[in-house]
């Protein structure tokens, strides 16, 4: 997709159209929040602060924040082991995402769920699953509640384009079609499941958008790289869950800039394809649609400084943050609290 | 007082649970319009509506993660899965999601949920449709397990696992559905995690599992009137939580212990408890405890073969009057 293109979209005149000033600057600060957050977790990585395992979205900023903004205090958002751009988007602190990736006593999960894991359900974060697939029917379970009880809340289930291909997706499309349950299916398609680009496991050329005939579904395909793309077509699939007319599925196009997991130097790319992604970077184009609807420097270089103090201090605070004690190990087993299993 | 059959009592209890909270939701394939392909819920699509009684496709991953978010977020769902050897395809929300969730979010999640399943062999269906998979469902951290054996514990441990606010596995034994017991009449409520004696006896504990509960009290009877020998048979009624006082306290008594389990050999549930009672109370024993299984081997489908797999009356007596007499 052009730039030309993107910048076509900008009407370049004033601040009030569909999207306004407020959730622009919102959209933005969200974005760097995630990249700075990201940036940072590899950072305290390379110091062997970080521990276990984490995947990165750095690159793919724009659907978690488009998405985000687009949701109400009550949705539910569902997400997988690349999950910390989702949960930082829903309001999530950076201490706590960062500490439970440093698995610290501050983390989200006090280190017993692990980067994977991230749940915050004060905030929505209703999970993030690392088994490719599982989530889907779980979010299709939460809109059922929904549905059943007249809630008007929508769950949101963010997945990669690998995912498609496992059967837990396809029983999950057609359970929420039949159903006609709130529900919205995200495929962030960054062109690769782990290793292996998608287009050579997939039968189709859009891994998610060419299924969603075989349920009934729009085909939708949008440019997950600019937040306003993500934000509209997001405000358009909650509108008609939330009038009761079913599921959408979204395949947003974009790409990972970093490897699957830390421990990827993503070699199998083909030379040039970062570099061609890094042009369409969301957050470069996203400071330049800013800059096109007149936001001043000063108002973008603010909003740059209030995101690294926050990274900043997060940080410090977690590298100060003491490590579980032992006393949360058996804790949270079963609903009593506890671990016991036998009298 | 009623008698009624155990698939009777299926469809009492989730009635009576149903009628008394609007959150318990009821999904699985044919269970609505069909009432089940065991007719163990006929009536309820008619007696709560489509609303609360719902066909789904044959998509069992999609049944357990849905109960799995309705559950997280406000609902008591009751899952079946058609047959419990089916489990295999959908193990994930078994093994994986349903019994991590909490832990792995400190607390913050909850999943208030009960799989209902027609477990075990009898009806010559072979390999895949026969099978006891408590063993499986045993071993997860995060899981509680019943199986109950006569129409009124069904009714009474099926009300307590829609209860319960962790996920519950509830494996009916398709062999016990056209059995028929007293049921009181009135509300029913049962407690997870106990066992039940069902047989006092002085000379040598049975432990045994829905099916094979029937069975263990069978040769209990032959052998007190056949041998002089007095078993005292408990059904176990609950894996997890497993009711250890009651087989530690009978051990204690009788000196002896048997199992007679359904799932094959390895791993099966009798070990566990064998293992318990070698740490705990190794110096009740008079002599070793012994388990009476079904051969670490697949199911076969013809009733003859079948019949020599699963522990029979006969092998209970033989066995228990060969460990106390030589
Ligand atoms: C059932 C299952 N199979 C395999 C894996 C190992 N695995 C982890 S991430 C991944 C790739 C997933 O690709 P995609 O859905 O495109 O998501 P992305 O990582 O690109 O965000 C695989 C194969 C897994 N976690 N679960
Ligand atoms: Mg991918």
């Amino acid at each position: 997709m052009a730039t030309a293109q993107v910048r076509a979209e900008a009407p370049g005149s004033g601040l009030n159209d569909d999207i306004g000033e407020a959730k622009r600057l919102a959209m933005y600060r969200s974005q760097l929040r995630i990249r700075e957050a990201e940036q940072r977790a590899y950072d305290l990585f390379l110091q062997n602060l970080v521990k276990g395992t984490s995947h990165l979205s750095l690159g793919q900023e724009a659907v978690a924040s488009g998405f985000a903004e687009a949701m109400q205090k009550g949705d539910l958002s569902f997400c997988t082991y690349r999950g910390h751009a989702h949960t930082l988007a829903r309001g999530v602190s950076v201490e706590k995402v960062l500490g439970e990736l440093m698995q610290r006593d501050n983390g989200l999960m006090r280190g017993k769920g692990g980067s994977m894991h991230l749940t915050s359900e004060e905030h929505g974060v209703m999970g993030s699953y690392a088994i490719i697939g599982a989530h889907l029917p779980i979010a299709c379970g939460a809109a059922w509640r929904a549905q059943y009880k007249g809630d008007k809340d929508v769950s949101v289930c963010f997945f990669g384009d690998g995912t498609t291909n496992i059967g837990a997706f396809h029983e999950a499309l057609n359970f929420a079609a039949i159903w006609k349950l709130p529900v919205v299916f995200v495929c962030e398609n960054n062109l690769y499941m782990e290793y292996t680009p998608i287009g050579d496991v997939t039968a189709v050329p859009h891994p998610a958008a060419d299924r969603a005939a075989s349920y009934g579904l729009e085909r939708i395909i949008i440019d997950g790289n600019d937040a306003d793309a993500v934000y509209r077509a997001a405000q358009k699939a909650f509108a008609k869950a939330r009038a009761g007319e079913g599921p959408s599925l979204i395949e947003a196009l974009t790409y990972r800039h970093s490897g699957h997991s830390r421990a990827d130097p993503a070699k199998y790319r083909p030379e040039g394809e970062l570099e061609k992604w890094k042009e369409r970077d969301p957050i470069k184009i996203y400071r330049e649609r800013l800059q096109q609807f007149g936001i001043s420097d000063k108002v973008i270089a603010e909003i740059d400084a209030s995101v690294r103090k926050e990274v900043d201090d997060a940080t410090e605070t977690c590298k100060a943050a003491p490590m579980p004690p032992a006393d949360i190990l058996t804790t949270d087993v079963y609903a009593d609290g506890g671990w016991a299993w036998r009298n | 007082m009623a008698e009624i059959t155990y698939r009777d009592a299926v469809i009492r209890g989730i009635a009576q649970e149903m009628k008394r909270d609007n959150d318990v939701v009821f999904l699985g394939e044919d269970v609505a319009k069909a009432g089940g392909v065991f007719k163990a819920t006929v009536g309820l699509y008619e007696q709560f509506g489509p609303l609360r009684v719902r066909d789904t496709p044959i998509s069992e991953q999609a049944i357990l993660g849905a109960a799995m978010g309705a559950a997280m977020t406000g609902l008591k769902p009751i899952a079946e899965i058609m047959f419990s050897d089916f489990f295999a395809v959908c193990f994930d929300y078994i093994a994986n999601e349903f019994p991590k969730s909490r832990y792995m979010s400190n607390g913050q999640t909850k999943c208030p949920l009960v799989v209902r399943t027609g477990n075990g062999a009898g009806s010559r269906f072979g390999a895949q449709h026969s099978q006891s998979v408590e063993n499986w469902c045993m071993m997860i951290p995060g899981l509680k397990v019943v199986a109950p054996s006569s129409p009124v514990d069904v009714i009474g441990l099926l009300a307590a696992a829609v209860r319960d606010p962790d996920p519950v596995i509830f494996l009916e034994h398709k062999s016990l559905y056209p059995t028929k017991g007293e049921v009181p009449d009135g509300e029913i409520v049962d407690k997870l995690g106990t066992a039940k004696v069902v047989r006092p006896g002085r000379d040598a504990t049975i432990l045994a599992l829905a099916l094979m509960v029937p069975r263990a009290v069978e040769a209990a009877d032959r052998l007190k009137a056949e041998h002089g020998i007095d078993c005292e048979v408990i059904d176990v009624r609950s894996l997890v939580p497993l009711d250890t006082q009651t087989i530690l306290g009978s051990v204690a008594r009788t000196h002896r212990l048997f199992t007679v389990e359904e799932n094959p050999r390895l791993c099966g549930w009798g070990a566990e408890i064998v293992s318990i009672v070698a740490d705990e109370a190794f110096y009740d024993l008079d002599g070793p405890p012994v388990r009476i299984t079904t051969p670490h081997i697949p199911l076969p489908a013809a009733d003859v073969l079948e019949d020599m797999m699963l522990p029979t009356v006969e092998r209970i007596v033989d066995t228990v009057r060969r460990s106390l007499q030589g």
